[in-house]
């Protein structure tokens, strides 16, 4: 079986999770024999060959540089020697240019499409190619948008594509639901299809250096502190400003309890100001973006973690933490609150009742080491393995519906 | 009656915070120790300033203290300063040692670490005043009779405390909200004191200097000394033109390219043309003048921004945040015996730290209206609050509770 995957972004150059689970389905899809051919809008080395990845450039473009992240402005450089600077919108038309003409000669058995970014490229090669098109929801707009309508312009693409769209697939209940009231798709059309967590990221957590790169914190952690941590993005979707909220309540009660947000984001100097604002700048810790052992760290410093978003649409730091060994507490408004039963939880509005379940996980071992080892119980039986399966069996059914 | 100028500048450099991450924090003290190619490396910038405007600006004054007997001027160098040219500059402090050495540039009081500590702990502040003193005498031989506050922060407990404490006279911003009426160019007596005088900047002749001298657009532009000597001439109603500004305007603020120092150059001899004209010392003002008035400054007063207040070091959030949570150490850092500990905690207040996390501007898109090493106010702030952590690990380390 031959599919076309439609892509923004794909591990080392990947700024969230999309990346991350686009390879990791991609890679369990391998495994079951599918062929796949990924177009990105960029050109980047791609050292696995369990697919074929392929640029998307548009008409003479020779070389496109991505900015810093994969959701800035592009470099195009033109076989003629000009170089034009192109924002996101402009971005994704050129992408669907681009993959209209790469798909003219080939052939291929579905196209399988991850997120708006893709949709209308998704839909052009349909067209093209009369195949069926499958559009992987990985997140909404007003996911993206904290809640609010968010932009109108992506709100239609996502719409219509949608409506045009042979299938959907959703991360979790919490985006079909989204997608179903957002968008009037009938709910029999979108496909929950949870993301898993590779468990090969945790390693031999045995053999990690074992002194953690918060010598402070370990310090102070010997002297009674407790440290709660948030690492992602610090955007208005991840509800930190109600976490920093819960945090005054917190320290107000447990004075040594020191806040951990790590990340960076559009965020970062309105929730430093907040802290500060708060009175609660002494016992929260802004690191900024952090990789590799840093990043590692921070979830295992922490005696808790927590995921306070506002909507998220799978959400996959609290199964991270619980694979480095902290226990979590997740906002109900999230996609892995479906799957994920050892964890507390909250409404991430719910400021008052936060604060209260952080202060009982502070004070509580016994807490945390139960929600700890059922977390960890429950995340060694997930796997991008079933994810793949639900997939093929959705591939398998649009080929029949094709046949006939 | 003679008309004296008073012309008095203030050198001052900070020890900036590097990028101190919460991961150094713990494992290294070195705050204040950056990268020489960084833009927070204090050597790289003292000995830039050095070269820019300690040394070509000494070797002016002296020139015109040999040439005029009149001329005059003072000084307040602080604490910090001194200690980084004595390590990365020794002729630059030479030269001011050699202007000292003509018995016609007094040196001002004030504190050590150029700090606000007056506002938050007073046995702190008289502590740091008395290093001053002491660094003075040891590299300049002399006592310093007159005082000023860091930023020329002031208000009526200061002018208390100096005149309790000894002290000549006193300087403050010559504000037009305490003032009213009167002009900055006589000498005062401040609310409640008995023997202390008070000179007052006059900012507007300052600020010609200091800030519109090298700015094309400014009516005045080019600002020469015979027009300049010529607007003091024709104002009657003085006896002391307090020309107050940071030292580092010649050379540093207003670039050697401007004129500054043909500027400065001819000042004294266009000045002193005019018989009864003569420069003093600001010692010499407060005892060669009767004050006209006294002046109530119930407010603290600065000389800085348009509001002349503290809110570009204390108005935001986060500078309370970062100021409080140092002044809440104090006595567990003096109890400690760690002197090391106790200096870096001190090098923490100087003002210039609050300072760099203002965001009085930045909010208004204009982020190169201040000088500042760090790429916005945040930075400042995560830097210098991580150093504060690393202090607070210090303290543990030593048995204190944290």
């Amino acid at each position: 079986m031959k599919i076309l995957m439609l892509g923004w972004e794909l591990p080392p150059h990947n700024s969230g999770g999309l990346g991350v689970a686009c390879y990791q389905l991609c890679k369990a899809l391998s495994k079951k024999d599918i062929d796949i051919e990924f177009i990105l809008p960029y050109h980047a080395p791609f050292t696995d060959d369990f697919m074929t990845v392929t640029a998307a450039h548009p008409q003479g473009a020779r070389v496109v540089l991505a900015n810093a992240s994969a959701y800035d402005s592009y470099k195009y450089v033109f076989e003629d020697g000009h170089e034009e600077w192109v924002d996101i919108y402009g971005q994704q038309r050129a992408f669907e240019h681009a993959v209209a003409r790469l798909v003219e000669d080939k052939e291929y058995d579905v196209i399988h499409a991850h997120d708006w970014l893709t949709f209308r490229a998704g839909v052009r090669a349909k067209q093209a190619r009369d195949v069926p098109l499958i559009l992987h929801v990985h997140s909404i707009e007003r996911d993206r948008a904290g809640g609010q309508s968010g932009n109108p312009l992506v709100r239609e693409i996502e719409a219509t594509s949608m409506l045009l769209a042979d299938r959907v697939v959703a991360v979790s209940q919490h985006t079909k639901d989204m997608i179903v009231t957002d968008y009037d798709i009938p709910a029999d059309k979108v496909e929950v299809v949870h993301n898993s967590v590779d468990h090969d990221v945790f390693g031999d957590l045995l053999a990690l250096d074992p002194t953690n790169a918060y010598h402070y914190l370990t310090h102070m952690k010997d002297r009674g502190y407790h440290v709660v941590a948030n690492i992602g993005r610090l955007t208005v979707q991840k509800g930190l400003t109600n976490l920093l909220h819960a945090a005054r309540e917190v320290i107000y009660r447990e004075p040594k309890t020191l806040f951990l947000i790590s990340g960076s984001g559009d965020q970062y100097f309105e929730l430093i100001e907040l802290a500060a604002s708060l009175g609660i700048s002494r016992n929260v810790i802004f690191t900024g973006f952090q990789r590799g052992k840093n990043w590692r760290d921070s979830f295992m410093i922490a005696d808790l973690f927590v995921m306070p978003s506002v909507s998220e649409p799978f959400g996959i730091t609290p199964l991270e933490s619980i694979g480095f060994g902290t226990p979590t507490l997740i906002s109900k408004q999230s996609g892995v609150a479906e799957l994920l039963h050892s964890t507390l939880k909250i409404d991430f509005w719910d400021v008052s009742e936060m604060a209260n379940q952080i202060v009982a996980a502070v004070q509580n071992r016994a807490l945390r080491e139960e929600l700890q080892a059922g977390g960890l119980r429950e995340l060694r039986r997930m796997s991008w393995d079933n994810a793949a399966d639900k997939l093929l069996a959705i591939y398998d059914q649009h080929l029949q519906g094709a046949a006939a | 009656m003679n008309k004296a100028i008073v012309l008095y500048l203030h050198v001052h450099q900070p020890y900036r915070v590097r990028h101190y991450s919460i991961f150094d924090a713990g494992v290294k003290h070195d705050y204040f120790d950056a990268p020489h190619e960084d833009r927070t490396s204090n050597e790289r910038i003292l000995k830039k300033v050095a070269e820019k405007s300690y040394l070509p600006t000494n070797r002016h004054l002296l020139e015109l203290l040999h040439k005029h007997p009149e001329f005059k001027l003072s000084l307040s160098i602080t604490g910090t300063v001194l200690e980084q040219l004595e390590q990365w500059s020794p002729e630059a402090l030479q030269s001011f040692q050699e202007l000292v050495a003509t018995g016609r540039v007094e040196i001002v009081a004030e504190t050590f670490h150029h700090s606000l500590a007056f506002f938050y702990s007073r046995a702190e502040f008289e502590m740091q005043v008395q290093m001053h003193a002491d660094k003075v005498r040891e590299l300049f031989g002399v006592t310093p009779q007159v005082f000023r506050n860091t930023e020329l922060a002031y208000n009526n407990d200061l002018a208390y405390w100096a005149d309790q404490a000894g002290y000549k006279g006193v300087l403050a911003e010559g504000w037009d909200k305490v003032l009213g009426w009167r002009g900055p160019n006589y000498v005062y007596r401040p609310a409640y004191t008995d023997n202390i005088r008070l000179l007052m900047k006059n900012y507007r002749l300052s600020d010609d200097i200091a800030f519109r001298f090298g700015d094309h657009d400014w009516s005045e532009w080019p600002l020469t000394a015979d027009k300049f000597a010529h607007w003091l001439n024709e104002t009657g109603d003085a006896t002391n033109f307090n020309l107050f500004m940071d030292y580092e305007t010649f050379g540093e603020h207003q670039w050697s390219e401007s004129g500054i120092f043909d500027f400065l150059g001819h000042l004294p001899g266009e000045w002193l043309k005019t018989p009864g004209n003569t420069f003093m010392t600001v010692s010499e003002a407060c005892d060669s003048y009767e004050p006209v008035d006294q002046v109530d400054v119930p407010e603290t007063i600065t000389w800085a921004d348009t509001e002349r207040d503290l809110s570009a070091w204390l108005g935001n959030s986060m500078q309370a945040q970062a100021i409080t949570a140092l002044y809440d150490l104090e006595d567990r850092v003096l109890a400690s015996g760690d002197w090391a500990l106790v200096e870096d905690w001190r090098r923490l207040q100087t003002s210039d730290h609050f300072y760099y996390m203002c965001t009085k501007w930045f909010n208004d898109g204009d982020i190169h209206a201040y000088f500042s090493p760090y790429e916005n106010p945040y930075d400042a702030f995560i830097a210098f609050m991580n150093a504060w952590h690393d202090l607070q690990f210090r303290l543990s380390e030593k048995g204190a509770a944290v």
